[in-house]
């Protein structure tokens, strides 16, 4: 055959060519030029599985583990594999009813598809676990997951240790580039969020291949490049907690705060914010509930914790150190004597006082004169060695400072005050420029515009009991295996105070060690030791209206190398030598004697515990609540059993306020019962209620 | 020939075609393996079950191997005699489809043969087309010059395109537009293929601009070319006309002809597709087919899924690839249809840029050697036929791989030889060792 159109083999040649050129152009452009679908290909692929350790222990002073892990299951479901499932028998086990289960499944679908597992259930209760374990061959599809979850063996220091939450939006972006992810959880409050860094450990990871539907294929390259978890480091804390649990045990049924410090390091003996809950309930599948109880139902505020979160005047308490640094600048000795009638008339008002007659120091801080006070601050700010009252006020407050007064402390807790002592431009702008001392006496005895927190009141009787000395207090004394991120140096610093000579301290010990023998604190004697203490009493007000004194105790024993430095507070408990003097001689003997002995300490144990100090406003609030609770139950439930009587026989200790906004629906049978049912509410505070620890 | 009877089927035969036919199989058994592998599974055990896909594709190339036996025994002058009984046996057999077909992935393309094995006569007719058309052009009585012969070899390669359109199959419709460039190696005016490939560039240029834009921008060119050639119009008018009728021709194609073909003649999946090439949306509310099935499903997004997946995987493989069973996207079968229309992704994602690129090597390599091969013979029947398979295959190739590379809207077309599928593998086995018949007797003249 003759072959013509031979050219047109070549341009079919060149056409292929073309094409093939193009191909390898457009394969060149994806698969060397463009990263992303490298990127796109992981996203789709892998499952990064993060591994979470367990959270690092916190121990007690004697090694007992206050703050541990224990395991808590899931119940988990694949909804595409849970078709064969005995439905019924499910919902009756976990007490829920069919269209609550397939609303629950319609949910998790929605959010999670129905091939990828997703929790049905969260933190079942042990009960619930054993009954669930046994009959899990009845519901294909579900299983039980552990995880590991918070547990308290020893049911105290909710206040401190704090609790753990989700992670939200703002602490991502506050914590960007520390691993954190949504569903992730961290230390909200307390030790949990101060050594939050320490005690999370390090995430392992793990990658999974998984398929188009979101389904596992196993490991990628057999777990080769996985990270394993590192389990968060174990804190000691010098928390005594036999201390901790007898403090939250005598500040039951009041509202107040005890601080407990060793003077020699500056370790936190006990810390007790009263109400305090069962921490345990933060932990469990309740935990919302009650959260949303505590925050927003509670008048009594048991979130807060008072020892460092609230200031208070320290009242008479202030007196020691009215009296130190009076003596320390020479503006009073213990020759000078002041003779009370009963009140101080010096400025014109009266200023009412507990003790009549002519004291020097000594029996003036042991009687607690408050006229040998008022001429001692005033003989103070009066100096005639310094200039004007605005520098004497300034040194005073140079003293203050040194005795951690006014500032933060930097305890290692989160949200403490600093709270809050006085300046002279402060008072310049209230009183002019010529204010006097007598505008300002109230701060003689503590009352007026000084105010302490707790702690600091403790440190200032810690520093008292060291002569002039202390390291900051904190709660935690070492991290296992180091201090990587050098949190506990600041505690290893020792502070001094101003220059103030031994015999001030000394002076100022005997009056306090007058109080506990003759004085005020007499009803607070602690058998056999030498105790140093100084009660307050401190007028108050709120929204104008004048409420019961608080009770305040700040001491420290023994005399001679004191080993604990305390101070107490109860609100609108009236005076302190009834119940804060009491609780302090209590915990002393306590830690002291590693035990309270006598038939009649344990009595005054109990006694004071049962001491219903709650302050009236707290109570007639209280007592809204509930009533306004029980109005809507009985509308909810009308023929539901009656409430126990347990439940009542706790309630009458309400039943004294009458309730004055919700008088008893007329025609209501029983309105006391009414009143008591909505008390379970009340459950989160009862005492060693041991709950969700596995045996 | 009558000589060396007894090696009749050896004598002549173009061992390099068998060979990279071989290796093809080879790599396609391979990667159908790399799709269905599955770590911690007993893959010998289930091989040798014979219930995977790539024990399957092992029975069929067994098969093939059979055929293709047969076929180089065979003697060549069956085919010329044979080729229009046959061609009309493939029509019946896709007219058959209509009462038989079997309904698979939306297509009434398939005759179900029975234990589980369905045959789709288009993919067959693709044989019988190419020897029809080599026996028409190489009947001494035509003169493939004329527009009369031309009409009748467009209308026998046609006819089952437009079946196939009929049983709702354009991929494989497409394959039949292929034979375009065996008839332009026989003498089809060069014209037609520009202006089929004009027709193209304006049928994407519609897609991408706005019309508006694009009529403007047509309009701008006529008049440069009028400004241009100011003086040659100056002396014949004719050429006056001609741009402007051009210019009518292409706004009209852009504002009519484009907008009809895609709510009219194309089916609203198909529309959807061709938009989310150049990214772009199709409001399927004005596809008239779609609008026609109440049954049908409402006018959803444009799904690229595929293709984004598909390039997501060959992406990923980078330079070197991710090793050989480690590609993540095909084990985590993200890929669709990834055995059969989308296997290249996994050869992509497998062995990387170096990996596609030896393989597109020995592709075009086999097609360079079937062009020598067809360029060799003596009788026009013989070439026309490798010219025909070779544009068969080419056209697979770059249509299949341009559409997992994103280069092409997606059809249903499979990768010769490579993708899972006895059909596709019959096809090309039977429609290359008759090429290899035809030139082991190249000395001889076949009408």
């Amino acid at each position: 055959m003759p072959v013509f159109n031979q050219s047109r083999s070549r341009v079919i040649q060149i056409i292929f060519a073309v094409v093939f050129i193009a191909i390898v152009g457009q394969l060149i452009n994806l698969q060397l030029f463009s990263s992303k679908y490298k990127l796109a290909a992981d996203n789709n692929a892998f499952y990064r599985k993060v591994v979470y350790p367990d959270r690092g222990i916190i121990f007690d002073r004697k090694k007992r583990g206050i703050l541990e892990n224990t395991i808590s299951y899931d119940l988990v479901v694949i909804p595409s594999e849970a078709r064969a499932t005995d439905t019924a028998a499910l919902c009756n086990l976990l007490g829920i009813d069919t269209a609550t289960y397939k609303r629950r499944m319609r949910d998790l679908i929605f959010k999670n598809t129905s091939v990828k597992p997703s929790v049905f259930e969260a933190l079942l209760t042990p009960e619930m676990f054993a009954r669930l374990n046994e009959n899990m061959y009845r519901f294909p599809g579900f299983s039980l997951n552990e995880r590991s979850v918070r547990t308290y063996p020893y049911n105290v220091g909710a206040a401190i240790l704090g609790y753990m939450a989700e992670v939200d939006t703002s602490f991502l972006r506050r914590h960007k580039d520390e691993g954190y992810e949504m569903g992730d959880y961290f230390g909200r409050t307390g030790l949990e969020n101060t050594y939050e860094k320490v005690l999370m450990g390090q995430r392992g990871i793990k990658r999974y291949i998984r398929d188009n539907k979101g389904r596992l294929q196993g490991a990628w390259e057999n777990g080769d490049f996985d990270t394993a978890a590192v389990a968060g480091k174990n804190l000691y804390s010098s928390i005594d907690v036999e201390l901790q649990e007898l403090g939250e045990k005598l500040m039951e049924n009041k509202v107040g705060s005890i601080v407990a410090i060793d003077p020699q390091t500056g370790g936190i003996l006990c810390m007790v914010s009263a109400p305090t809950y069962n921490p345990n309930y933060l932990t469990g599948n309740q935990r919302k509930k009650h959260l949303t109880e505590m925050l927003y139902f509670d008048p009594r505020l048991p979130l807060l914790n008072r020892t460092l979160g609230t200031t208070y005047s320290p009242g008479s308490t202030f007196k020691t150190l009215v009296g130190v640094i009076g003596m320390a600048e020479g503006a009073i000795d213990d020759q000078m004597t002041v003779s009370c009638s009963g009140a101080y008339f010096g400025c014109g008002r009266r200023m009412g006082c507990h003790a009549r007659g002519t004291f020097t120091l000594k029996p003036a801080i042991s009687k607690s004169c408050n006229s040998y006070f008022a001429v001692a601050y005033r003989r103070i700010l009066d100096n005639p060695k310094l200039p004007n009252r605005d520098s004497s006020l300034s040194l005073f407050n140079q003293y203050a400072y040194s005795f951690g007064l006014g500032r933060k402390l930097g305890v290692d807790l989160p949200s403490e005050l600093n709270g809050n002592i006085p300046t002279p431009g402060y008072y310049q702008k209230i009183f002019g420029k010529n204010w006097q001392s007598c505008n300002i006496i109230s701060n003689s005895i503590g009352q007026g515009e000084i105010g302490t927190t707790l702690t600091q009141l403790a440190n200032a009787m810690a520093i008292i009991a060291n002569k002039g000395w202390f390291y900051t207090p904190h709660l935690i004394d070492s991290i296992e295996g180091g201090d990587e991120y050098g949190l506990l140096e600041k505690f290893r610093v020792k502070h001094k105070t101003r220059d103030i000579p031994e015999f001030v301290f000394e002076e100022v010990h005997e009056g306090m060690q007058g109080t506990m023998e003759f004085g005020t604190g007499a009803y607070a004697k602690v058998p056999g030791v030498v105790v140093c203490g100084k009660t307050g009493t401190v007028e108050n007000a709120y929204r104008g209206e004048k409420l019961k004194d608080h009770a305040f105790f700040g001491g420290f024993a023994p005399r001679d190398n004191p080993r604990i430095a305390i101070a107490v507070m109860c609100e609108n408990a009236g005076y302190g030598a009834t119940s804060a003097a009491p609780i302090a001689s209590l915990l002393i003997e306590k830690y002291l004697k590693d035990s309270i002995t006598g038939a009649d300490r344990k009595a005054k144990v109990a006694q004071i515990s049962n001491m219903n100090l709650i302050p009236p406003q707290m109570k007639r609030k209280m007592a809204e609540r509930d009533s306004a609770r029980a109005a809507s139950s009985r509308k909810a439930s009308r023929d539901t059993t009656e409430p126990s009587t347990e439940e009542e026989g706790r309630a009458t200790a309400y039943m004294d306020f009458p309730d004055p906004v919700y008088p008893p629906a007329p025609g209501k049978p029983a309105p006391a019962k009414l009143l008591v049912h909505p008390l379970i509410a009340e459950d989160p505070y009862k005492r060693n209620f041991k709950r969700n620890i596995p045996a | 020939m009558n000589k060396k009877n007894n090696n009749i089927a050896a004598q002549g035969v173009d061992f390099t075609v068998i060979w990279l036919y071989g290796i093809l199989v080879a790599i396609g058994i391979l990667c159908i393996f790399m799709v269905e592998y599955r770590s911690g599974t007993d893959w010998f055990a289930s091989f040798i079950n014979g219930k995977t896909n790539y024990s399957k594709q092992l029975i069929f190339a067994g098969v093939c191997a059979i055929v293709a036996t047969f076929i180089l025994l065979t003697d060549s002058k069956l085919f010329t005699a044979f080729a229009n009984l046959l061609y009309l046996f493939g029509i019946l057999l896709m007219l058959a489809t209509f009462v038989l077909g079997k309904n698979i992935n939306g297509s009434r393309s398939w005759i179900p043969l029975g234990g589980g094995f369905n045959l789709q006569p288009a993919e067959l007719c693709k044989i019988f087309v190419a020897l029809a058309l080599a026996k028409f052009l190489s009947r001494q009585e035509v003169d493939f010059t004329r527009l009369k012969s031309q009409l009748i070899a467009g209308a026998i390669t046609l006819a089952p395109a437009a079946l196939s359109i009929l049983q709702h199959e354009l991929g494989l419709a497409l394959v039949y537009f292929s034979f375009l460039i065996a008839m332009y190696r026989e003498g089809l005016p060069a014209q037609i293929l520009i202006i089929a490939s004009s027709f193209g560039v304006l049928v994407v240029a519609t897609l991408i601009l706005e019309p508006n834009v694009l009529a403007v921008i047509l309009t701008v060119i006529a008049a440069l070319l009028i400004f241009i050639l100011r003086k040659q119009i100056k002396k014949k008018k004719r050429i006056l006309t001609l741009i402007v009728t051009i210019w009518l021709v292409c706004v009209g194609i852009q504002r009519f002809v484009v907008p009809y073909i895609f709510n009219n003649v194309l089916e609203c999946y198909q529309s959807t597709r061709i938009y989310s090439m150049v990214g772009k949306e199709y409001d399927c509310s004005l596809n008239k087919k779609a609008m026609e099935k109440p049954g049908n499903k409402p006018a959803r997004k444009p799904d690229d899924y595929n293709v984004r997946q598909s390039k997501i995987a060959i992406g990923s493989g980078g330079f070197m690839g991710r090793g050989f069973l480690k590609g993540t996207q095909t084990r985590g079968k993200y890929v669709p249809e990834q055995h059969t229309d989308f296997i290249f992704t996994s050869l992509g994602e497998a062995f990387g840029f170096i990996g596609c690129f030896v393989f597109l090597a020995i592709y075009l390599f086999l097609l360079y050697r079937i062009v020598r091969l067809a360029e060799r013979q003596r009788s026009t029947f013989s070439r026309v036929y490798a010219y025909s398979v070779v544009s068969i295959l080419f056209f697979h190739i770059a249509v299949n791989v341009s559409m997992t590379i994103g280069l092409f809207p997606i059809v249903g077309i499979p990768l010769p030889l490579i993708s899972y599928g006895g059909s596709s593998l019959l096809t090309f086995t039977v429609l290359i060792f008759i090429l290899l018949r035809l030139d082991a007797d190249r000395q001889m003249v076949l009408r």
